[in-house]
């Protein structure tokens, strides 16, 4: 049996993970930008009514829900990445990624407020 | 090999003069890929949901989150995170050209890369003229 040691000594082995997810969110944004587009075109422009009847549908409030996990899910790859290559010191890392992780986290639940929490 | 015949690792010379340095296109590309990524994240994801929050809560408030939309420094805002989403979305593409094998060599890559940087300005420029 080869263990993960033998494969590669060093590394927290979640890169090809990361690179993986990383395009797949992009592509999931990608195909979200250009429906939304499409919507908005469509109506050649949006007024009130439009905008409100638009985030009043179940099925665009659940597409625009999973670009938001999407979106968090990337960013949180990418600045993790910028992280690691500018914030050298172990404990400023820390901190920053848990700072990243907390504003995360607080976007996901504004996004649901957003989406489900109107009137 | 015997041990002596190695090349011994000297020190390498280090030379990260920021003001002088001269980054090649693709690097430009690189570089700003992420600083569109970490501005996008500080700054688009809240201002469009709380664009979008307000927006959504009445006539009147969807005509008040416009207004600043109309300011100098609301188009300037709303100029710069086009152009920033923009621009991350094509470098994303281009990225995802070259793991696929797609324009790798130096001369396509350099290439693609002054596209980007001309593209993403006009396709900006234009949604800017759209809109005003």
């Amino acid at each position: 049996m080869v263990s993960r040691a033998q494969i590669s000594p060093v590394g927290a082995h979640y890169g090809l993970g990361d690179w993986l997810s990383q395009r797949v969110t992009a592509i999931v944004m990608i195909v979200y930008t250009v429906l939304f587009l499409g919507i908005v075109l469509w109506h050649g422009g949006l007024d009130y009514a439009a905008w409100k009847a638009l985030f009043s549908g179940n099925a665009f409030r659940i597409a625009t829900f999973v670009l938001m996990v999407a979106l968090l899910w990337h960013a949180w790859v990418g600045v993790r990445n910028i992280l690691m290559d500018y914030a050298k010191p172990m404990s400023l890392r820390l901190a920053l990624q848990i700072a990243v992780i907390c504003l995360l986290v607080a976007y996901g639940g504004w996004s649901v407020q957003v989406l489900w929490g109107g009137p | 090999m015997a041990a002596a015949d190695r090349p011994v690792a000297r020190p390498r010379p280090v030379y990260l003069n920021l003001i002088a340095i001269r980054l090649p296109l693709p690097a430009v590309v690189s570089i700003l890929h992420r600083i569109t990524g970490a501005l996008l994240f500080l700054v688009g994801i809240p201002l469009l949901l709380w664009f979008i929050q307000r927006s959504l809560a009445s006539p009147d408030a969807f005509e008040a989150a416009m207004r600043p939309l109309k300011t100098p420094l609301g188009k300037l805002v709303l100029f710069g995170l086009t152009w920033g989403y923009l621009f991350h979305l094509l470098a994303g593409l281009r990225h995802l050209a070259l793991d696929l094998h797609v324009g790798i060599q130096l001369a396509p890559a350099r290439s693609s890369a002054a596209v980007l940087l001309v593209l993403s300005v006009v396709l900006a420029v234009a949604i800017a003229v759209r809109l005003w």
